[in-house]
């Protein structure tokens, strides 16, 4: 079992990150919270106060995007907590494709938000890992990595990027004995998919995904599908011939 | 927290917390639902007075897991846990100890009101008093409550003390009911609703407390949780036909009757106690497709002896009773919010399975004695009443409609206003 008493969070705003820290600090941990939007990171740094008062739980406003910036994100992180023994990434843009579609610049950005700024993130805490030979590294990607589809490509292939790269990352740090987990949840009830019509066995609650992260975390799982039927779902996906795909509105 | 904001489109809207009422003052025919069940956030809690500050979207139950070990607990509960505070605030619910501790808004310190237009009203009974008295018991129409301060209630243990008496009629609980409201916090009775002649109105009547600190430690069965380990149970689906029936009401209502009592006092953990239904998810499903109604009415101190007397008659004539006939008395507390529910008397209510045309006769039967007797109907359990009940027994109605926000609506408003 790895040890999640000081946790990193990336992106704590969004929903499933932000269940995610209620369990940790329920089992303990402190938390290093970070998120762009101050007045929400706030509310969610008082109310983890709330659920935990003896935890030590900071909060820091950061654009994640700047990555110049990481290098001392990290630092300040590992000082405020006495150590890290988990990061967890969940940020993330769900954007338009079509807007995508019409705009190098907003697919730059997008690619930029889901995909480099994790890169590199994870290059940092990948090293630091390393030498402290044990850690767990997290980060939320999606389903939606796992094959490219019309609706939302773009998305997709930032996804698929950061799955490949951890994928490489995991074999690398296998030997140091660090965890490398890819979350790939399915449909989530949240705000990022708020205009979605959410009926149906297919949607998943925030706080049901959250305790699968913190079991896959524990146990420093590698691909992580939640619910676990997403496994079952885009098996098939990825195995339908492209002869068939390509024909397909998807 | 300006977090909770009204959509930058036009509504009309209704505002739906967890979807815990019966009937549809949460609903919509047409509107657009604001769940309000991610504004799940607490703001502070300060163990040393149990001041909890949250958001008005976390469930009872939230407030519970947080609180109980700290020694708090809501100081008004309904039977659901699974009810959000905010829709606790919006159909000011009482609970077993309303003749102690009046209803739930009466432990409301101040709530933050979110109007359409993006005022947002801080409202408590020193400012914006009319505000928090029209919010309070409002139906959610007033705005969209987003934050809330309630003092919760100091308790010295998880478990409750709970004592149980039979009774043969109904002028013997009214005799029980007296000397019991005046020793315990929590009181309620269950009445056998097919029992005739003689035996109307028998049933078991349930007194209860929280139990203290020194019988807590000094009984080495009682742990911090449930004996045996809290189980839910989900009903899978919808039955074909109402398992409630003549024949599984008589079983289960002389079972019931006959079912030990302990005069001299068991030990029950809260969660047993107070929430049985919460155990079984989509216990509704029971009731099948066609579903069940509930009846809840209250009747004024001075017509409910006779009140009562004349709808258990009515309700056994009809050969129609539920599970859950529960009579109990209202403390003399003036109301906390304009439309309020809870009042002085007794209520009375009621679980019927949805038989159409035979219930709702049954129905009409009983909202005649109601308006007789100057009582009214509950609306966070109702879907049929009449709109000259509502009216009659919510004489504030009017005034209460000033403090509508204009984006605001439910089916159940619409129904009873026009």
């Amino acid at each position: 079992m790895n040890v999640l008493n000081k946790v990193m969070i990336i992106g704590v705003t969004s929903s499933i990150a932000e269940h995610t820290a209620r369990q940790l600090v329920g089992k303990g941990a402190s938390l290093y919270c970070v998120a762009r939007n101050a007045e929400k990171l706030d509310s969610i740094v008082k109310d983890l106060n709330v659920r935990a008062p003896n935890s030590n739980i900071i909060g820091a406003v950061m654009d994640i995007r700047d990555s110049q910036g990481h290098m001392k994100l990290l630092d300040d992180a590992i000082n405020a907590l006495g150590g890290l023994d988990a990061i967890l990434v969940a940020h993330g843009t769900l954007p338009i494709q079509k807007d995508c579609e019409s705009s190098w610049e907003t697919t730059l950005v997008e690619i930029d938000t889901n995909a480099l700024s994790v890169l590199s993130l994870l290059t940092l805490v990948g090293n630091y890992f390393e030498q402290q030979r044990r850690g767990v590294i997290a980060v939320i990607s999606s389903v939606a990595g796992d094959r490219g589809r019309q609706s939302n490509y773009v998305y997709g292939a930032a996804k698929g990027m950061v799955s490949l790269f951890m994928q490489g990352l995991r074999n690398r740090l296998f030997k140091s004995g660090v965890s490398v987990v890819n979350i790939k949840p399915g449909f989530v009830d949240t705000p990022m998919t708020v205009g979605f019509e959410k009926t149906g066995p297919l949607w998943a609650q925030p706080d049901s995904v959250a305790s699968g992260i913190v079991k896959a975390m524990e146990k420093g799982k590698g691909d992580v599908y939640l619910p676990w039927f997403w496994a079952v779902v885009m098996f098939v996906i990825r195995h339908i011939p492209d002869a068939i795909f390509k024909r397909l509105s998807l | 927290m300006r977090l909770a904001q009204f959509p930058s489109r036009n509504g009309p809207f209704t505002v739906y917390g967890n979807g815990r009422s019966y009937g549809d003052v949460c609903l919509t025919g047409d509107a657009t639902l604001l769940k309000t069940r991610h504004l799940d956030r607490f703001i502070a809690f300060d163990p040393d007075t149990g001041v909890l500050e949250c958001q008005a979207g976390v469930t009872l139950q939230e407030v519970l897991d947080l609180t109980v070990s700290q020694g708090w607990f809501l100081a008004v509960t309904p039977g659901t846990r699974f009810a959000t505070v905010g829709g606790a605030i919006a159909n000011d619910v009482h609970g077993k100890n309303h003749h102690s501790a009046g209803s739930f808004g009466h432990h409301v310190i101040s709530l933050e009101l979110v109007r359409s237009d993006g005022e947002i009203l801080t409202c408590s009974l020193e400012e914006n008093p009319l505000w928090f008295q029209a919010t309070l018991g409002g139906l959610g129409l007033t705005g969209l409550i987003a934050s809330v301060r309630l003092q919760l209630l100091a308790i010295e243990s998880p478990w409750m003390r709970v004592v149980s008496q039979r009774f043969a009629n109904l002028s013997e609980f009214w005799e029980l009911n007296k000397s019991m409201e005046a020793n315990w916090p929590y009181t309620v009775a269950w009445v056998d609703c097919l029992a005739k002649g003689a035996n109307l109105g028998r049933g078991v009547y349930y007194a209860a407390k929280h139990l203290d600190a020194h019988s807590f430690q000094s009984s080495e069965s009682l742990t911090p949780k449930p004996l045996s380990r809290e189980k839910t149970l989900t009903f899978p689906l919808d039955s074909p036909i109402s398992l409630v029936n003549n024949l599984s009401l008589r079983a289960f209502n002389s079972l019931y009757f006959r079912k030990p009592v302990e005069p001299l006092g068991g030990f029950a953990h809260y969660v047993p106690y107070f929430y049985p239904l919460d155990a079984i998810r989509h216990w509704n499903r029971i009731y099948g497709r066609k579903g069940f109604y509930q009846y809840q009415c209250v009747l004024p101190p001075q017509t409910s002896v006779d009140g009562i007397n004349a709808m258990l008659q009515a309700i056994s004539k009809s050969g129609q009773g539920s599970f859950l006939a529960v009579l109990k008395t209202f403390g003399e507390r003036p109301a906390a919010g304009m439309l309020s529910f809870p009042r002085p008397g007794a209520t009375l209510a009621l679980d019927f399975p949805n038989r159409e045309g035979h219930t709702q006769s049954l129905f009409e039967t009983l909202d005649s004695i109601v308006h007789e007797a100057g009582g009214a109907l509950y609306p966070a359990k109702d879907a049929r009443m009449p709109a000259e009940l509502f009216r009659q027994a919510f004489p504030a109605w009017e005034q209460f409609a000033h403090y509508i926000d204009p984006q605001l609506t439910s089916n159940f408003w619409k129904r009873i206003t026009t």
